[in-house]
């Protein structure tokens, strides 16, 4: 099923009618490549927030209510008295990091990155089915990023009910006092930042559906679009669920309606709620929580598994068993969320059913784990900083995701389930997996984004470090939550019981800390290297896909002439009937020639 | 404060090993630019060797943290069903160390023996039915085993059976306080909802209902040895989760409705501070307490009274400012000692008609609170 390649000289040859006013060029761009860059740099300044934060709990973890000055310089007289950490900032901090790490950072920083780099250049596409709507889409999440930012500067202070906003306790502000106007802020934030989300997702599907070049049937994709593709359709499907937990929730706070609530009783007086339950909103939230994971981990496999095939100069080993393992775990995401709710109140029997169901998503991540390790074997590695950051996202995957056998099973997370062996688990699995993605992604289309190169040894440093202090600040928390110490805690220092964790508490700290500090290689790697790197040639990956038949220099419509056509699939690395160990897509098949994929 | 100086030290050596691949750049100045940041021949030898290094310092590290972390992870389960649990996990760990020491070998030995060289081509070597196949079915036969062990433990735990012989206490939730009720002799919780609240009647029960007659609340909960024991769970505010470590025990409180969770205590608390692995835990924490301690007192604050161990039972859902001190201390009793803690509680009824005839007189309301415990104990005789 190709699509028929339209009259793109004709597109073409409107796109260069109109001049590129500043504005329009740098700031309301309908250009896929610059709205990419702008999802990126948000993201990144995002994330400089987010894990900034991390730093900041992690270090009142390890040295619990202690003074720091950097406390009071940055968190101010009102949340860090005299340098220390009020307990309910703590909480706050908590919230806002995930918060901002799983939406704004894993979200739209790397999928809106990506995807609207990569779609229409990788399927050979002037621009986005949409450019007015993806434009829309990346203002939507800017201006959803700056009511989440301005929520910080609240007198209460910003919404403290954890990222998973829970109610009632993010629906009474006399619960905790982030419930107040910094909760109705993450709300309209978030509402903000789903219809961003559902406008690009939209986009992607239909972009992808509808604008592939000629020759490009559906199983000659690189696997970076296949994931794309899936992750906007199941975005489409999930978040819409949790606007309505949002909406619903907005109702309860301010309109007085028990869609979550019910008898209630606080600050000495009973409230009129009546007939809600709070464990409606859980299996709303988790019904998009829960594929929101994959939504974050599949462009990184899509990332990862075409840099991986790149730099082994190998064909990605099993591309039709990735592309259906892509599909049922795209499947099984919609139907696992429970497993977040096995001690919710909710009947035990479901427990059972979502067990099922969760464990059976080990499957085809085993697939697709031991795909990407068989790509490896008899490769040529070009052992570039993306390609170690794409073989790290494969380790963490695999240890991350190797305690999900746990965590999935009822009957074994009724005593780890939020205990700090959670926290191990999820970072590892979606979050450190998906940023190593995201940074394998960036150091392979650096040169694509801004035709220069990053600096590869810069690069090994970030990497090598980053890689050690991961699992520096990972590992040891397995341990810790298996001796029982509960997430969300400002301190322990009330259990005598968990004083023998504090050292590893101090470890954990201390890896965080230099792990962080590293992050600031990148940054200057990153932001230097756009006006000062080495200048980049087409193709300098030496890699098969289109997107690497561009100019070096971005230009409207992405192809000066033609649109190429497509005559092979993505991988054909080291294909014994070339000479070249790479055969571009776009190279006609020879007479004869043996076919793999059609 | 020496925090702030390692982490300005660990600034600074970040700026020198910039300023050292700076150097090592403009050494390079003046050879060919446009790929000289792609890997050659040296980095991917460098970088091969380095990742096998990795694989060793994984092992290592696994291997160090199980040796000095490796006595953290909760120990002996304290119930029943704790035993199937920990069984079950034990399993889980054996193939997960397995698989990850298989896994992560692969990986990163591929990474440091493929490691690329010029004018080499690579295998191509894009499909193979039977591998996959073969990567499809075993997870998936293994996995079989374990869903099936693990939904068996759970419906075990999980469902109680209505003629099981237990004890039905209510364990209430509130920020940041845990309550317990007992059902008294009839076994029955008295109707409650958080609009009969009212002054003593902390728990809103309803004490017209004839089952809330005999239901005793208390603050530090004691249950027998080897008696199941049915709680009963309610918030009235927020969530909270009711987690305790040693029983394998976990479960939501949620405003609104009235969640269950059951199990049968099989160490007393001075059978289990008796465990070997207990002594052994609670001398190194009172250890580390005096030698904190002894900081504490020196910079003239009071130093920290040393442990002894108890049965907790923790909020472990985030609830408010103060999630993180929301706890309860439970005695796990022999079933003698267990009759003789019951024997002199008051009454819940007794407990609010008491606050309202004699408010203020304090000597009067003990006076009474003796009768009732023994009248109370009386009806136990009976």
């Amino acid at each position: 099923m190709s699509a028929e390649g339209h009259d793109h000289a004709h597109d073409h040859e409107h796109e260069h009618h109109h001049k590129d006013t500043f504005i329009t060029k740098y700031i309301f761009s309908i250009d896929h490549k610059m709205i990419a860059k702008q999802y990126l740099i948000t993201g990144i300044i995002m994330g400089v927030i987010g894990i900034s934060m991390s730093l900041l709990f992690r270090m009142q973890l390890a040295w619990p209510e202690e003074s720091f000055k950097i406390f009071n310089v940055l968190l101010g007289d009102k949340f860090a008295p005299e340098g220390v950490m009020a307990n309910d900032v703590y909480l706050a901090l908590v919230t806002i990091h995930g918060t901002i790490m799983v939406f704004f950072v894993l979200t739209a920083g790397l999928s809106g990155t990506f995807s609207n780099l990569l779609i229409p250049l990788q399927i050979g596409a002037r621009d986005m089915a949409s450019g007015f709507m993806n434009m829309i889409s990346y203002w939507l999440f800017f201006l959803s990023a700056v009511v989440m930012l301005s929520s910080l500067f609240v007198e209460a202070g910003p919404a403290s009910a954890g990222w998973t906003i829970y109610p009632p306790l993010s629906a009474l502000p006399q619960a905790i006092p982030g419930s107040g106007a910094g909760m109705t802020l993450w709300l309209v934030s978030m509402a903000l930042f789903i219809a961003s989300s559902l406008m690009g997702s939209l986009n992607y599907i239909v972009t992808v559906i509808n604008l592939r070049t000629k020759g490009m049937s559906m199983t000659r994709l690189p696997l970076t679009i296949w994931t794309f593709f899936v992750t906007a359709v199941i975005g489409v499907i999930s978040f819409p669920v949790l606007l309505s937990a949002a909406l619903l929730l907005i109702f309860d706070r301010s309109f007085g309606t028990s869609f979550f609530l019910s008898d209630i009783y606080i600050a000495g007086e009973v409230l009129h709620y009546q007939g809600g339950s709070p464990v409606l909103f859980e299996h709303l939230f988790w019904f998009l929580g829960h594929p929101e994971v994959y939504i974050v981990i599949l462009p990184a496999m899509g990332l990862v598994s075409e840099i991986m095939a790149t730099n082994s100069r190998k064909p990605i080993f099993g591309y039709r068993a990735m592309i259906m393992s892509v599909l049922a775990i795209a499947f099984l995401s919609t139907i696992v969320w429970g497993h977040h709710m096995f001690i919710s109140g909710m009947n035990p029997f479901l427990g059972s059913v979502f067990t099922f169901t969760t464990l059976l998503i080990a499957i085809p991540s085993a697939v697709k784990a031991f795909n990407w390790i068989t790509t490896l074997w008899k490769g040529n590695l070009q052992l570039n900083p993306a390609m170690l950051f794409s073989i790290g996202m494969v380790s963490t995957f695999i240890t991350g995701g190797l305690t999900g056998i746990i965590l999935g099973d009822s009957t074994l997370d009724i005593n780890v389930h939020d205990t700090y062996f959670v926290i191990a688990h999820f970072h590892l699995v979606m979050g450190i997996s998906a940023l190593y993605g995201m940074f394998a992604g960036i150091y392979h289309w650096f040169p694509k984004m801004y035709g220069r190169m990053l600096n590869k040894n810069l690069g090994y440093i970030h990497f090598w470090v980053t890689a050690v202090c991961a699992y520096g600040v990972f590992f040891p928390m397995h341990f810790i939550g298996l001796a029982g110490l509960p997430r969300r805690y400002y301190t322990n220092t009330n259990f005598p019981l968990f004083d023998d964790l504090q050292n590893v508490n101090v470890l954990i700290t201390t890896f965080a800390l230099v792990g962080g500090a590293f992050q600031l290689v990148f940054l200057y790697n990153f932001f230097s290297s756009i006006f000062y790197g080495k200048k980049a040639v087409q193709n300098p990956w030496r890699s098969t896909t289109l997107e690497w038949t561009t100019p070096v220099e971005h230009i409207h419509g992405n192809w000066p002439g033609e649109i190429p056509e497509v005559h092979r699939w993505a991988y054909d690395y080291s294909n014994p009937e070339h000479e070249e160990d790479f055969v571009p897509q776009t190279v006609p098949m020879k007479p004869g020639e043996s076919v793999l994929h059609h | 404060m020496t925090s702030l100086l390692v982490i300005i030290v660990l600034v600074l050596l970040a700026v020198a090993l910039w300023q050292l691949t700076k150097i090592f750049d403009l050494t390079q100045v003046g050879s060919s630019s446009d790929s000289s940041q792609v890997a050659n021949d040296k980095d991917n030898n460098i970088q091969g060797y380095l990742m096998f290094g990795f694989l060793a310092f994984l092992y290592v590290f696994t291997i160090y943290g199980l040796l000095t972390w490796g006595n953290l992870p909760l120990h002996t389960p304290a119930s029943e069903h704790g035993t199937e649990v920990d069984r079950l996990m034990n399993i889980t760990w054996v193939l997960i160390f397995t698989v990850q020491a298989i896994t992560q070998a692969l990986l990163h030995y591929f990474a440091f023996k493929y490691k690329g060289k010029k004018d080499q081509k690579a295998l191509y070597f894009a499909d193979n039915n039977k591998l996959e196949a073969l990567w499809s079915i075993i997870p998936a036969v293994t996995l079989a085993g374990l869903i099936l062990y693990g939904l068996y433990a759970w419906t075990n735990i999980m469902f109680i059976d209505e003629d099981e012989d237990t004890i039905v206490i209510e364990l209430y939730a509130q920020q940041f306080k845990w309550t317990a009720r007992l059902a008294g002799e009839d076994n029955v919780l008295g109707k409650a909802n958080v609009r009969y609240i009212e002054g003593v009647n902390t728990l809103g029960v309803d004490l017209s209902d004839k089952n809330a007659q005999d239901d005793i609340v208390v603050t530090e909960l004691h249950i027998p040895k080897g008696k199941k024991v049915q709680f009963k769970l309610r918030s009235q505010d927020v969530l909270h989760s009711a987690y305790m470590p040693h029983f394998r025990a976990q479960m939501n409180c949620v405003p609104g409705m009235v969640t269950e969770f059951a199990f049968t205590p099989t160490y007393t608390t001075s059978e289990y501070r008796e465990l070997p692995y207990m002594i052994e835990k609670v001398a190194h924490i009172n250890e580390l307490r005096a030698k904190k301690s002894v900081e504490l007192i020196a910079k003239g604050q009071s130093g920290l009274d040393p442990y002894t161990f108890d049965y907790l039972l923790l909020c472990n859902k985030i609830c408010g400012a103060s999630h993180y001190n929301m706890q309860m201390k439970i005695v796990v009793d022999t079933p003698e000692d267990y009759k003789k803690w019951l024997a002199d509680k008051t009454t819940l009824v007794n407990e609010v008609k008491a606050s309202l005839e004699k408010p203020a007189d304090d000597a009067s309301g003990e006076a009474q609170g003796d009768s009732v415990a023994t009248a109370s104990k009386e009806v136990a005789i009976k």
